[in-house]
């Protein structure tokens, strides 16, 4: 898995974003003075380690012999015949912990090892950027605290238990909409407390520079290794959005070929579509807010998909149009896990399912006609969701 | 004369600009007004208790502003908002949005000062500019962490005084005045005749007079609004900042020999 080359174009698609840690009008590093230190010592340290071969080395043993990369692509075979179109599934349901977030986590506990750090400290929705961390933290001899929000805890306990397992702290986040939003402020706030011996270890690709960045990197093993598996180039790659690591890992391996790139958020959480540019989280970006610019709740029968906000490199994305994004309902999400379980075995995460319910929708429109070829990254197994999907699937 | 500058959550209660009218009574020097945000970063429990409740109320900065519009008469000691950059930053400039109209805005409604404690010096080109444009000084944050030369670039660009962010940490009361906040308070002075005012968890007089005799005075938050937000009344709060004035003119008479004395015994009562 190549990492992008040292010194690669700065502002290319997809390349190392501006000095000010912009891509096109946004991102950037708004947050207290109190953080810029520890985010600039974050970009040198992450500068530094991916420079340096070493690092690569270990990073990638800890995917392979820990992580259970590379892992498979599994034609849907079921499914391409009921949709007439070639369906390619990523599964990061099968990497351990069940989704694409311990690759982001491996790689960040790793450059806070090097930076002599103890203490992990992340924000967490669905639970398993949180479970993610526990693991890593439980494998390096770190300390770990996760915050969620109390509505989240309520529905993915299972990710709860594990992380209290694995050793990590979890604290109940009882301000606002109690979800990953609120989450990401009490993390940030705890981070400024602890900042000489913590690292925040941000699950997405939002945050202040260099984090869309370092995360979309760390990410970007899911595309690399799709590349690599699929026949042919598809015509349509495609993910699910909540922050955008999972779809901004899976671009980054098709940016520079003509496959379509797809990100499909949450109808109740869609800050590509519904959104409009602001700052929040320390990055400026598209997020959901009110005419006065008080950020608004999501709403989202998906934990991780449950945010108002958007990295910022994806609303470059859009803003230039080499990405293009679409919405799905909870219902639409429902009938999607059923289908994928039914057709193919797999039980995935409500978050992936959004990925896979446009494809239902779309296939056999001009948005994804009959005969095309669509790598779908399914970002995580729906374990998590058993106690919301006995309630709602019938 | 050391300074104080108490905050006042924008919209908190429905009588709002009655506390600022009794901080004012009290001695305030000026009132740090909070506009306020959905997600406030570096705010504590209490300053988050009293955005929300504005909130809810259906306070807006426009709502704000227009209530200090309408108190204009009455108040004679300068206004500096504090909020974050997702409300200052709104809108494009073509539709009415964006600093430059925010900073107007502020200008219109007798507002002289601005913080945005999620706009660090790298990120306020575009806000010092349109502040600058419209007559607001932006007042810069020092913290703890800062290097020295941000700290001098803070120092050279901060308008109407340094803020002095005392603790590693967010808003909030604390039991002691933090360790670091006379040492930064010595280091900014060291790059700006700006005053230097300290603030962050200074939550009694005596920690007030024991941080005023590094810097040239105190913000005081959580606090207070602590105090509003438990129903206090205006008056209640005339009677707390008159305390927290009265510590300050001490530290004013105290003679050079005493405040070393204090200086060297670390004194914080
Ligand atoms: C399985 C799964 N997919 C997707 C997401 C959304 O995150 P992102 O958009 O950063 O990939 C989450 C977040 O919790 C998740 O658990």
């Amino acid at each position: 898995m190549n990492a992008t080359a040292p010194g690669a174009v700065i502002g290319s698609v997809m390349g190392e974003p501006s000095a000010t840690g912009r891509f096109g009008q946004f991102g950037g590093r708004y947050v207290p003075e109190s953080l810029v230190p520890a985010c600039a010592a974050l970009e040198a340290a992450f500068r530094d380690a991916w420079a340096d071969p070493a690092f690569h080395e270990r990073l990638a043993r800890l995917r392979s012999e820990f992580a259970g990369r590379p892992t498979a692509l599994t034609p849907a075979l079921n499914l391409s015949a009921q949709l007439g179109v070639t369906l390619l599934l990523k599964r990061e349901d099968l990497a351990h912990t069940g989704s694409h977030k311990i690759n982001n986590v491996l790689g960040q506990a790793l450059l806070a090892q090097r930076m002599g750090k103890t203490h992990l400290i992340a924000e967490t929705g669905a639970g398993q950027h949180g479970v993610a961390t526990a693991t890593a933290a439980a494998l390096f001899g770190m300390r770990a605290t996760v915050y969620m929000g109390e509505r989240d805890i309520a529905r993915q306990q299972l990710n709860v238990f594990r992380m209290e397992l694995l050793g990590a702290e979890v604290i109940p986040v009882t301000s606002g909409s109690r979800t990953l939003k609120d989450a990401t402020n009490e993390a940030m706030r705890a981070w400024v407390a602890a900042v000489d011996e913590a690292h925040f270890c941000l699950g997405s690709v939002g945050g202040p520079h260099p984090y869309p960045w370092l995360v979309r990197e760390l990410q970007r093993v899911i595309g690399e290794e799709a590349r690599a598996q699929v026949p042919a180039t598809p015509d349509v790659v495609v993910a699910c959005v909540g922050g955008g690591s999972n779809a901004a890992g899976t671009f980054a391996g098709f940016v520079d070929t003509p496959a379509r790139l797809i990100g499909v958020e949450a109808a109740g959480g869609a800050a590509m579509t519904d959104g409009r540019p602001g700052v929040v989280h320390g990055y400026r970006s598209l997020v959901l807010q009110d005419d006065d610019g008080q950020v608004l709740e999501a709403e989202s029968i998906a934990a991780g998909l449950d945010y108002p906000g958007v990295g910022p490199e994806h609303a470059h994305l859009g803003t230039t149009g080499r990405a293009e994004y679409r919405t799905v309902t909870d219902g639409e999400v429902l009938d999607a896990v059923r289908r994928l379980a039914r057709s193919e075995g797999i039980i995935c995460a409500l978050e992936s399912a959004h990925a896979v319910a446009w494809v239902l929708r779309a296939a056999g429109t001009p948005d994804l006609p009959t005969g095309s070829t669509v790598l779908l990254t399914l970002s995580g197994r729906g374990d998590k969701d058993m106690a919301t999907l006995a309630g709602e699937v019938r | 004369m050391k300074r104080l500058n108490p905050y006042l959550t924008g919209g908190i209660t429905p009588d709002w600009i009655d506390y600022l009218i009794a901080f004012q009574e009290a001695g305030a020097d000026a009132v740090e007004i909070g506009l306020p945000f959905s997600d406030p970063m570096l705010d504590g429990a209490t300053i988050q208790q009293a955005s929300d409740q504005a909130l809810r109320r259906g306070v807006t900065v426009a709502s704000i502003l227009a209530d200090l519009t309408a108190a204009r008469d009455r108040i004679r000691i300068p206004l500096i908002a504090m909020t974050y950059a997702n409300l200052v930053f709104r809108g494009a400039p073509a539709h009415g949005g964006g600093p430059e109209a925010f900073c107007r805005r502020l200008a219109d409604a007798g507002v002289s000062g601005l913080i945005v404690p999620d706009v660090p010096v790298d990120e306020a080109d575009r806000l010092d500019e349109a502040a600058a444009a419209a007559g607001i000084d932006l007042v810069l944050l020092a913290a703890p962490v800062t290097p020295a030369d941000r700290l001098a670039e803070i120092g050279r660009r901060s308008r109407g005084f340094v803020y002095a962010v005392s603790v590693m940490d967010t808003t909030g009361e604390r039991a002691l005045l933090a360790e670091t906040a006379a040492p930064l308070a010595r280091r900014i002075k060291e790059v700006t005749d700006l005053p230097v005012l300290i603030g962050f968890g200074i939550s009694t007089p005596a920690q007030a007079a024991a941080a005023a005799r590094t810097g040239d005075g105190v913000v005081i938050g959580a606090a207070l609004m602590r105090r509003v937000l438990d129903g206090a009344s205006p008056d209640d709060l005339r009677a707390e900042v008159a305390a927290f004035r009265t510590a300050l003119d001490q530290v004013d008479q105290e003679m050079p020999v005493a405040r070393a004395h204090a200086e060297i015994s670390g004194d914080r009562r």
